[in-house]
């Protein structure tokens, strides 16, 4: 753990109990079993709200606490965990990052409050193919006296089906694979001519498809400059990965206490067989691996606190690490369970299910391995 | 606190301004090559170690008494950061072998006052030079299986066996030996810690040529070699407590994210370096995109190496306590350092190829050298597998095994 402020601790603490107490892992298959329709508890996600994690991010004029990235990301560490589900990241993460990164001071006064009383669930809507590729976006603004006109589609958005607004992606000019046409547009969920579609996805959570066709959208929905969208857009998706990742360094460490909990107590051969050489080794391997992949994950959250230079690097550097991590340890979950590790009744498969999406969200592995090459020059 | 800080950095900025000579500066391998040729360290090196030794600056975080500067932990960073920034180098932990690191912080605790005092100065000074004789041709990762005897003679030790992998055994002047003191108690309960001159006729040393071409390494036999009694470090048939905190200490200066020896190209990062060697394409990427992955996903592996570091550095104030992340650190630092030997090599193609002659560049056969040189990381100091039963059993408390074998 980074060295933590007083605060920082007692909300770690907070949340650990809470996560420990009120959300276990058990909540969510629950949740999983009963086919809740939104994909999340309301009652968790009233709890979270009434504890202030969905105010982190935002400042205190707008009604948050203002306490940052790494803050966040211990809470988000601590609900990765028991793979508590909720907008948490969504919308109080990556929704209100957004509008911080490119509202201007009246939509941040409209939409930033009603993140942090659970009024508004807002969530970015990026990719439209099997492949997160920011560039490639192709969804048409057309622009016109009253502002602009949407047509096209978004895949995959999360808590794409309790959102009460979209932050959208949109091209306004040039091609998919231009950097610059880009522009991010705030649309109320239920503008005339917007339908989504929930998706039933292999972690259980809340994702949709959206279509949008002739959606008009005025021009206080502008997020930022018209076609100047991307560079906001990076900024944006870079905390998306730093914040992502800390859920994922959650998981993926209950996936590690599991295992080794289990190298302690399975008998075999007469002994417990974490006393075999070949799982110490494995074990010893996937620590070290945690504790480097740790640092990873918070030093980009840190850096994105402290608008560090090399943020955009550390957070594809935590995003791949992380990756590279739950991925490993998720899999190694199940094999070092053995037989009982492949049964739905057991939690294991509950993990590795979830690692994928995460993985996958904003750019997987070799998304970000490639963008790390390109940000150090080769 | 800050205000301390800040005014021991002002001190430590003027005293270098004052003490350190701009002939040596950015020179810290050419420094450590005339330390062991024939005439020795050059007359500005050897004023600089002088002047070193006298500020206590060569073993900074020892007491003064015994040679160092009595600093904190915060004020030695503080030190070693204030050198660098002017391209000075302490030569000290280099001249005095194992002694700075090792011999020193393990004698710091478990020495009398009267080993401290005779001990620690001539190595906090760089001029007394310390091997460590604990290997032996059968007591490899099973160090406590080690047969070197010491018998007791009444006013002395009378040693007899040999030793391997003593580094620099062959200009030390002292040996920190692990000896086998009662033959009848348990493996690890008959062992004591003893320290040795080297310079007696009982005493023969031989050095042992690598893969990389040079000799780090001895073989040390001792024949009748005479041990004092009060050069007994630690109790009496508890030496492996001692060596157990010593292979600590020596973990916890295995830590450091150095590359081995030899360079990647002039200068250059590896990235730069690779782009040199394999050329880019239209966009300016890597032309071997494999590679390109390869040497991406390493330099991740550098970096969270590094980051881990800062990160337990800070969770601890100060230093990296000697604990347990140690071992996590060995291990990682090794990984990183000779992956990037192992990529530099292949990203030079052919001129990484080369052994000698002008045909390659002197930092081509450099990283050749070193490539070579870095296969010992993972063995000496606990090799890989060591490191990995001591983080599974010693921080992952999982269990010995029982089986046989």
């Amino acid at each position: 753990m980074a060295a933590l402020t007083e605060e920082q601790t007692l909300i770690r603490d907070q949340a650990r109990a809470w996560v420990t107490e009120q959300s276990p892992v058990s909540k969510f298959r629950k949740m999983r079993d009963e086919d809740a329709p939104l994909s999340f508890l309301e009652e968790d996600w009233r709890a979270m709200i009434d504890m202030g994690w969905s105010g982190i991010l935002v400042p205190e004029r707008y009604g948050g606490s203002g306490l940052g990235y790494l803050t966040l990301g211990i809470v988000l560490e601590e609900t990765g965990r028991q793979l508590t589900a909720s907008p948490l990241l969504a919308s109080a993460g990556i929704g209100a990052t957004a509008l911080l990164v490119a509202g201007s001071e009246e939509q941040r006064q409209r939409i930033l409050p009603g993140i942090v009383d659970g009024s508004n669930v807002v969530t970015l809507a990026v990719d439209e193919g099997p492949r997160h590729n920011p560039r490639q976006v192709s969804l048409s603004a057309l622009p016109d006296g009253e502002g602009l006109t949407l047509t096209g589609e978004k895949v995959m958005v999360q808590e794409g089906v309790a959102a009460t607004h979209f932050v959208v992606a949109t091209r306004t000019s040039g091609q998919p694979g231009d950097e610059g046409g880009i522009t991010l547009v705030l649309v109320d969920a239920e503008t005339e001519g917007l339908s989504r579609t929930s998706l039933s996805t292999v972690d259980s959570r809340g994702y949709a498809n959206l279509s949008f066709s002739g959606v008009k959208v005025g021009h206080d929905g502008i997020l930022g400059a018209l076609d100047a969208g991307y560079g906001p857009l990076d900024k944006i998706l870079d905390r998306a990965c730093a914040t992502t990742a800390a859920e994922m360094m959650g998981t993926a460490c209950q996936a590690f206490d599991m295992t080794l909990e289990y190298l302690k107590t399975r008998v075999q051969f007469g002994q417990v067989i974490g006393s075999f050489q070949a799982l110490g080794h494995r074990a010893a391997d996937l620590f070290t691996e945690m504790e480097l992949t740790r640092s990873c994950m918070e030093g980009a959250l840190q850096a994105i606190d402290a608008d560090s230079d090399d943020a955009a690097e550390l957070c594809s550097l935590s995003k791949t690490r992380t990756g590279e991590f739950v991925h490993h340890m998720s899999n190694e979950l199940i094999q070092i369970h053995g037989g009982i590790g492949m049964t739905d009744e057991f939690d294991a498969g509950l993990y590795l299910k979830r690692a994928r999406p995460l993985e996958a969200a904003w750019g997987n592995q070799s998304f970000h391995r490639d963008r790390y090459a390109r940000l150090l020059g080769f | 606190m800050a205000e301390d800080l800040t005014s021991f950095r002002s001190q430590v900025q003027s005293w270098l301004s004052e003490h350190f000579p701009a002939s040596l500066k950015a020179n810290a391998a050419g420094i450590m090559e005339s330390a062991f040729s024939e005439n020795g360290l050059s007359s500005d090196a050897e004023q600089w170690r002088q002047d070193l030794a006298e500020a206590g600056y060569g073993a900074p975080t020892w007491p003064r008494e015994y040679g160092g500067a009595g600093l904190s932990d915060r004020d030695a960073a503080v030190l070693s950061s204030e050198m660098a920034k002017v391209g000075a180098f302490n030569p000290i932990p280099g001249l005095a072998g194992m002694g700075v690191t090792m011999v020193g912080p393990t004698v710091l605790e478990y020495g009398t006052e009267e080993q401290k005092l005779r001990h620690l100065p001539g190595i906090a000074s760089g001029q007394v030079r310390w091997c460590l004789g604990l290997s032996e041709p059968n007591a490899g990762s099973d160090l406590a299986s080690l047969t070197t005897k010491a018998q007791d003679d009444g006013d002395s030790w009378t040693v007899n066996g040999q030793k391997i992998w003593t580094s620099g055994a062959d200009r030390s002047q002292w040996c920190g030996a692990l000896v086998r003191t009662d033959a009848s108690a348990k493996k690890r309960d008959g062992i004591s810690f003893l320290m040795l001159k080297m310079d007696q006729e009982g005493v023969r040393t031989k050095p042992i040529k690598l893969i990389g071409g040079a000799s780090p390494f001895c073989e040390t036999f001792f024949d009748d070699a005479r041990g004092e009694k009060d050069d007994l470090l630690g109790p009496l048939n508890d030496g492996w407590s001692v060596v157990k905190r010593l292979l600590q200490h020596e973990r916890q200066s295995q830590t450091g994210a150095g590359a081995p020896s030899g360079g990647s190209g002039g200068g250059l990062s590896l990235q730069d370096a690779a782009k040199k060697y394999v050329g880019t394409n239209a966009d300016g990427e890597l032309s071997d995109a494999d590679l390109r992955a390869r040497l991406t996903s390493h330099l991740m592996a550098a970096r969270a190496h590094a980051m881990t570091g800062s990160r337990i550095r800070a969770e601890a104030k100060g230093k990296v306590e000697v604990s347990a992340a140690a071992s996590i650190l060995k291990n990682s630092a090794t990984l990183v350092a000779q992956a990037r030997s192992e990529l530099t090599i292949e990203m030079m193609g052919n001129q990484g190829l080369g052994w000698e002659g002008d045909d390659f560049t002197a930092e081509e056969l450099a990283t050749v050298r070193g490539w070579l040189s870095g296969k010992a990381m993972s063995i000496y100091g606990g090799s890989f597998e060591v490191q990995k039963n001591i983080i599974s059993k010693n921080i992952l408390g999982l269990p010995e095994t029982t089986q046989k074998g």
